[in-house]
Order: C-alpha cells, then sequence, then structure tokens
C-alpha cells in the first residue's frame, strides 16, 4: 500500500492533547489521547450503543464481542488513538493504524453528540497527536455520499488521492519525509516515537 | 445453476474460490472457475491456475478451469453474457489495518453491469 498519494505539502501545526471546549450544545469535551486501558470499557459502551447507520465499510462492527475485538486491534501500542470525553462518557473516538510506511484513520461520533463540532475538534487533536509522534502520512477512505466527512477532511487538509473507487481515498502529510541519504527510514523513527509513550 | 466464479489472486478471490467450489460439490452447480488478469495481486495467473485446479481436484467436482485474458470485468461479463450464466461469484472485497472493507474495483465493475445475479463472499 505504498503507492497511496499525498500532498506535497505538510500539513499545519495541529495543537497537541489534551485539550477542552465547548461544543455547539454548550456541553464541556476534553480530548485525550488513550493511554493505558483508561476509558477502555467506556470505549466499548460507545461502540455497543453506535447507531448502526453510521457505520462505515464495516466498522465499527456490531456485537460486543466483535466490538472487543475490533478494539484490542486498533488499541495496539503501533496505533494512537484520541478520545473525545464528555464527562465520564466518550461522545467520540479517532484512531491511527498503522500501514506500511503510513498509518490509516478513521473517526466515530456517537449519534447523541454529532453535528455539535466534536469531530473536527477530536481529528485535529488526533493528528496533533500524531504529529507530535513523528507520523508522516495519513491516509483514509470515505463513502461518497458522506458529504459532511468529506468536506471536514477537506477543511482538515486531506487531498482526494483515488477517486475511482466507491470510496474516495485521501491523503496527508503530517511531517515531512526523511531527507534521502539519511540511514534512518521514516517509519522506524516514526514507530520507535510511538511506543515511547 | 451454471456459475461463473471469477478469481484473480487476491485473498478474497481464494475465499471465493474455496466456498464456491465447495457449493458446488453440494448443490451440483455447473461450474467455471475464470482466471483473471489483477494487477493489485502479487500471485501471478500461472499459480492461481494451480490453486484452483487443486481446488476442483480435491472437491471431486467437475469444474471447468480457465484462464481469461484482458480487462477482467468486462471479460466475465462478456462470458456470463455469452455462454448463459446465471450466477458470477467474486471475492468480497479486501480488509485495511483498520477493519475497513473495500470493494475491488473488478467487483465493483461487475456489479454495475452484470446482468445476472453477482455475489460476493465475505
Amino acid at each position: 500500500m505504498s503507492d497511496r498519494g499525498y500532498p506535497e505539502a505538510v500539513a499545519d501545526e495541529f495543537i497537541v492533547p489534551p485539550t477542552e471546549f465547548t461544543d455547539r450544545e454548550g456541553r464541556t469535551v476534553e480530548i485525550r489521547p488513550f493511554e493505558g486501558e483508561e476509558g477502555y470499557e467506556a470505549l466499548v459502551e460507545m461502540y455497543d450503543a453506535f447507531d448502526p447507520a453510521d457505520r462505515a465499510q464495516g466498522i465499527p462492527p456490531g456485537g460486543e464481542k466483535r466490538i472487543r475485538e475490533w478494539l484490542d486491534a486498533i488499541l495496539g501500542d503501533d496505533c494512537l488513538n484520541v478520545i473525545a470525553w464528555c464527562g465520564d462518557e466518550v461522545a467520540g473516538h479517532a484512531t491511527l493504524v498503522p500501514d506500511g510506511d503510513a498509518y490509516e484513520l478513521a473517526i466515530f461520533v456517537h449519534q447523541e453528540y454529532q453535528r455539535a463540532g466534536i469531530g473536527t475538534q477530536l481529528i485535529r487533536g488526533l493528528l496533533g497527536h500524531g504529529q507530535s509522534e513523528g507520523i508522516r502520512k495519513v491516509w483514509l477512505t470515505v463513502e461518497r455520499w458522506n458529504r459532511a466527512a468529506v468536506s471536514l477532511y477537506k477543511k482538515i487538509g486531506f487531498e482526494t488521492s483515488d477517486a475511482e473507487s466507491f470510496e474516495l481515498e485521501m491523503g496527508l502529510r503530517l511531517n515531512p519525509d526523511a531527507n534521502s541519504g539519511d540511514d534512518s527510514d521514516g517509519r522506524d523513527d516514526a514507530d520507535s516515537d510511538a511506543n515511547d509513550e | 445453476m451454471k456459475v461463473l466464479c471469477g478469481i484473480g489472486g487476491s485473498d478474497d478471490s481464494f475465499r471465493a474460490l474455496d466456498r464456491t467450489v465447495e457449493r458446488a460439490a453440494v448443490a451440483n452447480d455447473d461450474l467455471t472457475i475464470a482466471v483473471v488478469d489483477n494487477e493489485d495481486s502479487s500471485v501471478s495467473p500461472d499459480k492461481v491456475l494451480d490453486r484452483a485446479e487443486s481446488a476442483v481436484d480435491e472437491a471431486g467436482i467437475d469444474a471447468e478451469v480457465r484462464r481469461v485474458e484482458g480487462d477482467p470485468g468486462s471479460r466475465l461479463i462478456e462470458i456470463a453474457e455469452t455462454e448463459g450464466f446465471e450466477e458470477i461469484v467474486l471475492g468480497g472485497g479486501h480488509t485495511s489495518p483498520m477493519g475497513k472493507i473495500t470493494i475491488g474495483s473488478i467487483a465493483e465493475f461487475v456489479l454495475l453491469n452484470a446482468k445476472t445475479s453477482v455475489t460476493l463472499v465475505r
């Protein structure tokens, strides 16, 4: 999957979480990186109550058992995750999962917290986290009809890299590539940083 | 039923092969396996042919394994139409590290253009 396209220019600098803001419904929401096991059960609860109509390309899966299996895979040490908290409830979750020399991004906001500006803050928080951990390239796929998501990704700086399938593929450059001639290859740097929490 | 299974060497195409052969043995389908060009596949067409032939042998069914060159989607549809197939079976898509399912370009073309039913094997 190294033939994906990315913008030449590196994205702007994103603010590194934890951050706090008031959403459009007046709720106080905090964006925090997921670390250790804290928040795991609250995350399972959010996905268990997640509206199946908001699933995208098969995720999140349905049923608690499959949700836990999926979370175990995407909350691994080599992945980066941030959670939007409203009190002790999870309002949303965004994740970066390694894929070759890049990371695949996904973001989910629970139906009760949608259309309140949380998604924008959540994705910025995830990208700030990823940027500070040295991640260079991020890609995602999004269903064409999901205009809200597509316009959010464009606003953030993602550019369409493949428009030939049912899903659009988009890419973003978070950090410059390693200088050619440099011994270290980028991915190992990013990984050792990412594991260094 | 007269079934055309198209495979190009991706993981999901082999899943489709195994399931279709299994089903043909039970349902007595008239099965043809078409080994198509898939530029995204790392497995050579010859290896795919071997794999298909051994699946058919193991199941003890009488299915034809055929090499089909050219544009995979349109060739499959052409074969289905000219030879009276009732169903086209294909792999159900690739799963990303994230767990997202993406349908391959061959399946997309066949889904949108086939006159027969299309089965995507998950």
